[in-house]
């Protein structure tokens, strides 16, 4: 899932700086999940907004709604019938969510709430870490299911290098050195022998940005149209 | 300085979220006592201090409330287990969202107050009244009834209409479950 937080209340209220009607829009998925931008957290925005406007005295209108997913065009007509009435948009979404929503009403200013961290897993109530770097060439089968992509420093495919300290890494020693854990794993699973094989350069011109990706299933229909 | 130029007396209104099992019992308990404490606070119930919200403590505040308190069993105490330790998180966080807005933190408190402890409710209450005196009015109070947003109607989201079956008949959730969100 994406991660994300809420940028702090200084930055959105500066950007916010002259607009009078608000309309904060939430997003249901991935940064719901992270507690940074689903529907509580738009009304606890909201209602700060609302707060610190009337605190300074300001004339202000903060509404709130929230959608299933920024993502995907069919819920962001949803919105169509309100955008109108706004001077902007609040985004609670990630960046990929603000950045649709900004193409899909391109008359609106549309501005992001959230600052946009990574793809990650919830380790535990409130924290989340990061797994994977989107590198669009897995090789998770390789290294025990460990991502040396994402969690090396170096991104190194044939580690450990010699800045490993006793399962740490030498970049950070707070950090863990992902070709220890990749070894311990490995050798939990009997496959150490996967080591002995060398990872060829990894092939970075499937890496270039912005990426596209058709559905094999659409690729023909896409073809026929065409 | 005659008498009249003085401010007129501010009276706070303190609203206090109790649970059920103990504040709320406490409260019984310091009016069996007949204990006096401070009129200012109003009393909402709930089940458990683990379904506060930092939404409902916020909009307390924008609604005119000069200071807020959770009251909820004592640690270990909890009939739901953690409804408590729950609270005091939720109740540091808006803490920290009021700090944001510029409204003082010490408005809000998270008291324990075991079912018994029928002086202890009365003490808090005045506790309470006494600190929303120091702090003053809560800024918000005179702007509370000025409407500033809220919540838009969300439709339900759209379904594709369902294909035609060949054996029997498609039925969405909603049709299987009753009470389930409709199309």
């Amino acid at each position: 899932m994406i991660v994300a937080e809420r940028k702090p209340l200084e930055q959105i209220e500066a950007m916010l700086e002259g607009m009078e009607k608000i309309l904060v829009v939430g997003c249901g998925t991935c940064v719901a999940v992270c507690m940074a931008g689903g529907e509580k957290e738009v009304e606890l925005l909201a209602a700060q907004l609302r707060m610190k406007g009337k605190l300074a005295g300001k004339k202000r209108t903060v509404d709130e709604i929230t959608i299933t997913r920024q993502c995907d065009n069919e819920y962001l007509d949803a919105l169509a019938k309100y955008v109108d009435q706004y001077d902007a948009i609040l985004s609670t979404g990630c960046g990929a969510g603000v950045q649709f929503l900004a193409q899909r009403y391109d008359d609106k200013l549309v501005l992001p709430a959230l600052n946009t961290l990574f793809i990650g897993v919830a380790e535990e109530a409130g924290v989340w870490s990061q797994k994977c770097m989107a590198c669009s060439d897995c090789v998770l089968d390789q290294t025990g299911g460990i991502c040396p992509m994402t969690i090396c420093a170096k991104n190194l495919l044939n580690g450990p290098c010699g800045g490993t300290d006793h399962g740490k890494c030498e970049v950070d020693g707070e950090k863990d050195c992902a070709w220890t854990l990749i070894y311990r794993k490995l050798e939990k699973l009997g496959r150490l022998g996967d080591l002995e094989k060398i990872q060829p350069p990894k092939d970075y011109s499937v890496m270039t940005k912005p990426r596209k990706h058709t559905h094999q299933a659409f690729q023909q229909s896409q073809q026929e149209e065409e | 300085m005659s008498q009249s130029s003085q401010p007129p007396a501010f009276e706070p209104k303190v609203v206090a979220f109790c649970c059920t099992y103990c504040a709320y019992t406490a409260g019984d308990l310091a009016g069996s006592m007949r204990l006096e404490y401070a009129p200012n606070v109003r009393v909402v119930k709930i089940l458990c201090t683990g379904k506060i919200d930092e939404v409902l403590l916020l909009r307390a505040f924008e609604d005119g409330a000069d200071a807020v308190y959770v009251a909820g069993c004592a640690i270990g105490d909890c009939h739901f287990l953690e409804g408590n330790l729950r609270a005091i998180r939720t109740v540091r966080h808006a803490q920290q969202l009021l700090a944001e807005v510029g409204l003082e933190p010490e408005r809000l408190e998270f008291f324990h107050v075991p079912a018994s402890a029928g002086p202890l409710f009365a003490e808090r209450a005045n506790e309470m009244t006494d600190r929303a005196r120091k702090l003053g009015k809560n800024p918000l109070r005179e702007t509370a009834r000025q409407n500033a947003g809220g919540k838009l109607a969300r439709e339900p989201d759209e379904h594709p209409p369902l294909p035609e079956a060949k054996h029997g008949r498609l039925t969405r959730h909603a049709e299987r479950v009753s009470g389930g969100l409709s199309d």
